[in-house]
């Protein structure tokens, strides 16, 4: 994987204890490091992705990062033909939404299938792009493939 | 049925399409003009207290702080402008922002107004400025383009209940039957269900012709407290019903992709404020910014059952000359979509249909209406209850 260069490694963003605050930034500078990872809510057990700080279950704020096995169900998709301009050399491509074993979901690009292959229901891997993008916020993506 | 909270006395549309060299303050102002022209017994400038008005982006233009500039291009300043934001539900936003503010007792005439400038951008630059509506961590910067979203929408309802690109193809081909029949519409164009079914691929299942065009427009309505709208019309349109919902910025956080909630929900504040039931309403307005979103909204309106959306459009039930003639205006797949005007036309349309002045789209005796319109990815829902006032 590239060097981290702005976000250096392991640089997270803190409160005042120390402790890694549950934002999207932190999200994805974990997605650096090859971790896909949540926010577990210490009042009533949810699994949330994007990690926040008031859990949207229960209104509880006091939750604790987890690390998610990165294995799902694909839940619905579609195939971009339009694609936004920094996009259009992958296009065609498809896109879908990831139920998560942990009970979370997450939107994302799936790559390594052929388009016609696509089922409801089938299950996926998480994995991450080995180079980081260049423009704001350079966050490192993820992405969803089969797993077998 | 319940008590009106405001009456409609005039309705002004600008001419939707491409509007070549004319910006959303022009556009504002030439439906306003229509507003007033309609309606001589208002004096905007003696009568009118406030103007709320939707848009959705200042990238189109690179234009923000536009309450101010549109009550300025209608000649009303210096009364207060209050600008609406709630993406391609901005303006249905503003009308209920207006209703508070004449349920209040604060007011008693208002101005409420929609409009987007879109045409003079590339598709891709449309694209990009509209994805803005959903969120940007995880869809945005993931390639989900707003299509995208509404393709896993209509993907899971056909895998979950069967529906089929046809069904989809069908709603595109009545909104342009229907547009046929407004001067106003972007398109007056026929199409058929092959002519949607081989178009470019969009957003599979989602073809060119399953999206609503890239559109200018402006919309604009006179609303009065129920207690004064008679000294400016004998037909006055009362809204008796407004009902409005939020749910996630991002599709992927929520349970189900084969409905909105938010229109639901929605829907079921105005039914009961204005105690009416789906089965009253004898002509709506729905948010079909793609096809499978005038599928769902039957559905979540309460016009079928879930899942039976697809075989609504099959019966017809739906054309003008149907039971519950939907989009008579075209919608936003023939009328146009500029994204911030939308709500307001939407109002427009039911204000003609029931004053008996929509031509020939006239759905005959109809005396209750509805508007149902989203913003996003169905993070804002708002429906309203319309009653013909004589
Ligand atoms: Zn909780």
């Amino acid at each position: 994987m590239t060097t981290v260069t702005s976000q250096e490694k392991g640089a997270f963003i803190r409160d005042e204890k120390g402790l890694i605050l549950p934002t999207v930034e932190n999200f994805y500078r974990f997605c650096a490091e090859g971790k896909l990872m949540a926010v577990k809510c210490n009042h009533c057990g949810a699994v949330i992705c994007p990690p926040r700080s008031i859990c949207p279950k229960c209104f509880g704020n006091d939750s604790e990062w987890v690390e998610l096995k990165g294995r799902g169900k694909l839940l619905t998709y579609t195939i971009i033909h339009f694609p936004p301009s920094q996009f259009q050399a992958l296009a065609p491509y498809a896109v879908g939404i990831l139920r998560l074993n942990e009970g979370t979901q997450l939107p994302g690009m799936i790559k390594n299938v052929k388009l016609g292959d696509l089922r409801i229901g089938m299950d996926l891997l998480v994995d991450f792009e080995a180079t980081l993008p260049k423009e704001w916020p350079k966050w490192p993506r993820y992405f969803f493939k089969p797993a077998s | 049925m319940g008590s009106p909270i405001a009456s409609i006395v005039s309705v002004g549309i600008s001419k939707f399409g491409v509007r070549e060299g004319l910006y959303t303050r022009e556009l504002f102002a030439e439906a306003a003009r229509e507003a007033f022209d309609r309606c001589p017994n208002l004096n905007p400038k003696r009568d009118v207290q406030g103007l709320f008005v939707g848009m959705m982006s200042e990238s189109y233009e690179h234009q923000a702080h536009v309450a101010p500039l549109f009550l300025d291009w209608i000649g009303l300043l210096p009364i207060p402008a209050f600008r609406t934001e709630g993406a391609c539900a901005s303006s249905s936003v503003a009308l209920r922002v207006a209703l508070f503010s004449i349920a209040s007792g604060m007011y008693d005439v208002v101005l409420v107004g929609g409009v987007e400038k879109m045409t003079h951008l590339s598709t891709t630059g449309v694209t990009e400025i509209l994805a803005m509506a959903s969120d940007f961590p995880f869809e945005q910067w993931h390639g989900i383009s707003f299509p995208g979203i509404f393709g896993m929408m209509a993907v899971d309802h056909m895998h979950r209940y069967g529906t089929t690109e046809e069904q989809l193809a069908k709603v595109a081909v009545k909104n342009h039957e229907h547009g046929v029949l407004n001067p106003k519409a972007h398109f007056q164009k026929r199409i058929r269900v092959e002519d949607v079914l081989s178009s470019t691929p969009v957003a599979w299942p989602l073809k060119l012709y399953d999206c609503c065009p890239r559109s200018d427009g402006a919309a604009c309505l006179v609303i009065t407290s129920p207690k004064v709208a008679r000294k400016f019309t004998d037909t006055p349109v009362d809204i008796v019903g407004s009902g409005q919902a939020q749910d996630t910025l991002g599709l992927f956080e929520r349970d189900n992709f084969s409905g909105m909630k938010v229109t639901r929900l929605a829907a079921q504040q105005a039914y009961k404020m204005a105690n009416v039931k789906p089965e009253d309403i004898d002509v709506a307005e729905v948010h079909d910014c793609f096809t499978i979103a005038e599928i769902m909204a039957y559905e979540d309106l309460g016009f079928c059952g879930p899942g039976e959306g697809g075989k609504l459009i099959d019966e017809g039930v739906t054309q003008l000359g149907g039971k519950i003639p939907v989009n008579t205006s075209g919608g936003l797949k023939a009328k146009g979509h500029p994204v911030g005007a939308t709500g307001a036309a939407q109002a427009c349309e039911i204000y003609l249909q029931l004053t008996n002045q929509a031509d020939r789209r006239q759905v005959s005796g109809a005396e209750v209406g509805l508007t149902e319109n989203v913003g996003g990815s169905a993070s804002t829902g708002v429906v309203h209850i319309y009653r013909r006032g004589d």
